[in-house]
């Protein structure tokens, strides 16, 4: 393996491929400038997106495609916010028909202040779904039944919570999310609880094929440095995973050579 | 003669005065509300509308719908 491994280093989902391996999302920023710069500087190809209500009394409002080009940038549209089955496919249907494609993030949340998935809302949103012909990016809990299940279900990628969204305690789970990995043959991408460059690393360390985050970005006191943070993070991750860490060891292996030393 | 229509749009009530010329279409009614349809979602009674059957879906009193489009969100 030599350094050329990082400029062929590509993921692909649902046959779509990618080179940055970090997805953003586009909520909480300051306003759209500063989103469109934060994305920019992450050097995301997908950023999360939400599907609300248009303010009809404001109709000429600056909208999201304004400035985030979805012919440039690939829109994951989620369902943050959905706490029923019925409430995410319905979103994800108008999702759909405005943007016109089939990948999705859907996240079926309980109630606060955990939000934590709910599996069982989950299972039924992602059935139906793919029967009606969507990409599933899963959003799911650290469980490694739950992601085998969604898995052979057919959802395209399985995205464990690192810890709440939001919340930015980093990864509270690495071991369980490594086990959780090696069963899974889609891709594998930490979603939630990044709370900054280092989070994101260690999850590219683990092997995650990509991690997703927003609030470590959009909350940061200066965002659009923190997104170039980020994205160094992740490649830095990645590299170490294909690199391979050393061993730990117990106790000291010096590093220079004992022999030869003055007397 | 115009008639005017009552409908929920995103939850709000809103009555407009439908065209001269036969019922409202989902159409007529973006063409109102001064909506990219490019940028928008319509779902009419729970039920997508796609947008090649924006011209022929036409809206009555008493039905509500909900337009959507894409913000920012994780």
């Amino acid at each position: 393996m030599d350094g050329a491994v990082a400029g062929d280093d590509t993921w692909t989902v649902a046959g779509r491929t990618f080179r940055s391996r970090l997805i953003v999302g586009t909520g909480r920023y300051k306003d759209l400038e500063e989103t469109a710069a934060a994305i920019a500087a992450s050097g995301a190809e997908i950023v999360t997106v939400a599907v609300r209500r248009v303010n009809l009394s404001d109709p000429k409002a600056p909208m999201l495609q304004d400035y985030v080009d979805p012919k440039k940038i690939t829109y994951l549209p989620n369902t943050a916010g959905c706490f029923t089955a019925r409430e995410a496919v319905r979103t994800l249907r108008l999702a759909r028909e405005a943007g016109g494609w089939n990948l999705v993030k859907l996240e079926v949340l309980g109630p606060a202040p955990l939000l934590y998935p709910d599996m069982p809302g989950t299972f039924e949103a992602a059935a139906e779904l793919i029967k009606d012909g969507f990409e599933v990016m899963v959003y799911c809990a650290d469980d490694p039944l739950a992601a085998v299940r969604l898995q052979e279900m057919g959802c395209v990628a399985i995205m464990p919570l690192g810890a709440p969204i939001g919340s930015g305690l980093g990864l509270q789970n690495p071991a369980m999310l490594t086990m959780i990995k090696e069963n899974v043959t889609v891709p594998f991408v930490v979603d939630a609880g990044i709370g900054t460059a280092s989070d994101a690393a260690i999850a590219m360390e683990l092997g995650c094929d990509a991690v997703l985050l927003n609030s470590a970005i959009a909350h940061a006191k200066d965002p659009v440095t923190m997104a170039k943070a980020m994205k160094h993070a992740v490649q830095a991750g990645r590299l170490a995973h294909l690199a391979g860490r050393m061993p730990r060891r117990m106790g000291a292996d010096p590093s220079s050579p004992l022999s030869g030393l003055i007397r | 003669m115009p008639s005017t229509v009552t409908l929920t749009l995103n939850g709000e009530s809103r009555s407009f005065e439908g065209p001269e010329d036969g019922p409202m279409s989902v159409q007529g009614l973006l063409v109102l509300l001064e909506l990219d349809m490019r940028k928008v979602a319509v779902e009419l009674n729970e039920e997508i509308v796609p947008r090649s059957r924006y011209t022929e879906t036409e809206l009555a009193s008493g039905d509500s719908l909900e337009i959507v489009h894409f913000i920012g969100g994780g």
